[in-house]
């Protein structure tokens, strides 16, 4: 069964097209890696999906809901969360407050009751509160909880970051460049992570990644993009061979040379 | 010596100490307020034990106690002495107003992030609300003769003024929000100055707000028979707003809605990815700011029983922002801080320095030219402040405080949550973990806790 279905999703900046009728489709339960040169329209294809841009046509669908016309917010609550390329937590706020503010769509307090300290509002704090700890101590952040987002040494923010989408409760997450930055030891250790998500948490990835290695060793499905065209999708032993894809990486000598 | 020192510290930091010495400097300032000559010295030496209050470590409950006998009754006792004392409740009402005000606008600026620099619209809106119905005003416009309403119905008019600027916070807001930054700044600038030149030109072709000339006799309150005329009275009214003011901003700051501002401030691609809605969210930051300020509106053309356009010029938008800045953005012990200082500044040391010099002028000690008499010099003395804390100190008089949890208590919600989470969990989004529902040490301990609750 498929989460996401992509179709025909076209986007145009000006002159330039940044995606051309892309079709794409996600299993549910799967880990998905989208790959691409630099300026393929991989972070485009993040930002029509969550919401960022509307497409020009084509249509996206999440398990059969339509999310073309929703707004960044109304997508996360459907339940796509996702990471950002450069790391974009709320930087001066404690690392517990950027979790519960991913909490904001399942929480029901409004002003009238906040002002009051209704009891039941009371307790869903509690209940939050909770939550996100549980969730840091989940991700291994404990320790920082009340450290200021920004003074995290920077793989820890990144796992702040997929920590915070989590607490969406999302079904589909999306990952722009995980191990961007990372060592080999945080970039194997990211790949665990990965895997124990979703079993854990009954996700479905979609990551962009440049790291070949990681990609090959964790996506069951690869997407490449090329110009804004998916010039290949398959499983990743097709995907290594296809020559299409190694003269998008490479340049066309490279494919008539091997 | 060396070995004194550390118990010296150690002493200082047990609650009793403080609580002792803290007294013993209230009571030195009090003391020095009552029988020292009435000078604003010791009326600000009195502000700072509520600082220093805030600094200590004594329990929360005992801090809004201490410093709601120090505001309520230490303060207008000690004034109430001398024969300036209705002056200086006037001075602390006027303090008071402008500490509500600077806390609403911190709502929006400090909290949300969005620069508003006509701030003081909504303070207008409320004191039209009140003037324009509660003096005959409004006869110029409604058929019979029921103006001015009985002063009675002022208690329900603050409400009515907290909605109205509610309401124009909301309407401002939906086209304005659209632009970010400094084109924000620019148009809530343009909108200040709109609200303020249509008030002034409102006479015709059908009178409302009487244009230039003001609304004068403004009907006084009325509590329970009694009229309300003095400062001192209206003193009183405004501690109680004010507490009421500071209770709600301090409950909203650490609420869910409080969050999704300071994450709208933080990153608004990153809050909307996470799901908060960016248009609703800055709306009621709007709202919430304005409406403080529209409820302080009603209190000012009460008190004054007159308004008139000129009290609601640019200058004062900006003063407001000034007393934010200075005290800290985002913190409420520097915002209440900064207005003080600015309000005290404004209406008590500027004026009292150009009388000095002026009286000095005129004894011929020295030759004082009257154009550059500090009261003249507002503008220049906020640039300059302004810059002065851009520069070395942009984090404000008492920066923001992030709110820490302890650790303990953070896993034991964590257990409790985790217990409590299997019948919760929103359709299925979080399917069942193995690993961390059975085998996780912190599990066991929330099981008993969760037992006794």
């Amino acid at each position: 069964m498929n989460v996401l279905e992509v179709s025909g999703v076209h986007k145009q900046f000006g002159g330039l097209v940044a995606l051309d009728d892309v079709n794409f489709q996600v299993r549910k339960g799967s880990v998905t890696a989208v790959i691409g040169p630099n300026g393929a329209g991989k972070t485009t294809f993040f930002n029509l999906i969550t919401g960022v841009y509307q497409p020009d046509r084509g249509d996206i669908r999440l398990e059969g809901k339509p999310l073309v016309g929703l707004r960044p917010d109304q997508v996360a609550m459907l339940g796509i969360a996702r990471t950002f390329q450069n790391i974009r937590l709320f930087a001066d706020l404690p690392v517990l407050d950027n979790v519960l503010v991913a909490m904001h769509g399942r929480l029901s307090a409004r002003i009238p009751g906040i002002l009051l300290g209704r009891r039941q509002i009371r307790q869903e704090e509690r209940r939050a509160i909770g939550e996100a700890y549980w969730l840091l101590e989940y991700m291994g952040l404990a320790p920082y909880a009340n450290e200021i987002a920004k003074n995290l040494p920077y793989g820890t923010q990144r796992r702040l970051e997929i920590a915070r989408a989590l607490a969406t409760h999302p079904k589909l997450l999306l990952l722009d460049e995980p191990a961007a930055g990372m060592s080999p030891r945080e970039t194997r250790e990211l790949t665990e992570m990965i895997h124990r998500l979703r079993e854990d948490f009954g996700l479905t990835v979609v990551l962009i990644e440049h790291d070949m290695k990681l990609v090959m060793n964790i996506s069951e499905h690869i997407l490449v993009l090329d110009y804004g065209r998916a010039i290949a999708e398959g499983p990743p032993e097709e995907i290594r061979n296809n020559p299409r894809v190694i003269e998008a990486y490479l340049g066309r000598g490279a494919v008539s040379g091997a | 010596m060396k070995d004194r020192m550390p118990r010296l510290r150690a002493r200082l930091r047990q609650p009793r100490t403080q609580a002792m010495l803290l007294a013993a400097y209230t009571a030195l300032s009090a003391a020095g307020l009552a029988f020292g000559g009435l000078s604003i010295l010791w009326f600000l030496l009195l502000l700072v034990s509520l600082l220093l209050l805030y600094y200590s470590d004594l329990p929360r409950m005992v801090k809004w106690v201490w410093a709601g006998v120090v505001v309520a009754v230490l303060l207008p006792v000690c004034a109430s002495n001398g024969s300036s004392y209705e002056s200086f409740m006037e001075v602390a009402t006027q303090m008071g107003i402008f500490v509500a005000m600077a806390l609403g606008l911190n709502v929006v600026v400090g909290f949300a992030g969005l620069l508003d620099l006509g701030f003081i619209a909504f303070f207008a809106l409320g004191a039209y609300t009140y003037a324009i119905f509660f003096s005959d005003q409004a006869n110029h416009f409604i058929a019979g003769h029921h103006f001015p309403l009985s002063g009675d119905l002022f208690w329900l008019c603050l409400p009515v003024g907290l909605f109205v600027a509610a309401l124009f916070g909301v309407l401002l807001g939906l086209p304005v929000l659209r632009v970010k930054g400094d084109y924000l700044a620019i148009v809530t600038l343009g909108f200040g100055e709109i609200i303020r030149i249509i008030f002034n030109n409102l006479d015709k072709p059908v009178n409302i707000t009487n244009g230039a000339i003001g609304i004068s006799s403004v009907q006084a309150p009325r509590f329970f028979g009694i009229s309300l005329s003095f400062p001192h009275q209206f003193y009183y009214l405004v501690l109680v707003l004010l507490a009421i003011v500071l209770y709600a901003v301090q409950r909203l700051e650490h609420s869910r809605v409080g969050r999704a501002w300071k994450a709208v401030r933080e990153d608004e691609i990153a809050a909307q990815a996470m799901g908060v809605p960016l248009v609703r969210t800055k709306l009621v930051a709007f709202a919430v700011g304005a409406s403080f300020s529209g409820l302080m509106g009603v209190v000012f053309a009460a008190k004054q029983a007159f308004i008139d356009p000129t009290s609601f010029t640019m200058l004062e938008s900006i003063t407001i922002l000034v007393m934010v800045i200075l005290g800290g953005m985002g913190s409420l012990p520097g915002v209440v801080v900064g207005a003080c200082l600015v309000t005290l500044l404004n209406i008590q040391l500027m004026p009292e320095l150009t009388n000095w010099l002026n009286t000095l002028t005129t004894a011929g000690v020295i030759n004082f030219p009257s154009a550059l008499s500090p009261s003249k010099m507002q503008r220049l003395i906020f640039g300059i402040i302004l810059i002065l804390f851009a520069v070395f100190r942009p984090q404000g008089m008492i920066p923001a405080k992030t709110r820490r949890y302890d650790d303990a208590v953070l896993s034991r919600l964590a257990a409790e949550w985790r217990e409590t989470a299997g019948g919760a969990r929103r359709d299925g989004a979080h399917p069942a973990v193995p690993g961390y529902t059975s085998g996780h040490a912190a599990g066991q301990e929330g099981a008993k806790e969760g037992a006794s609750l």
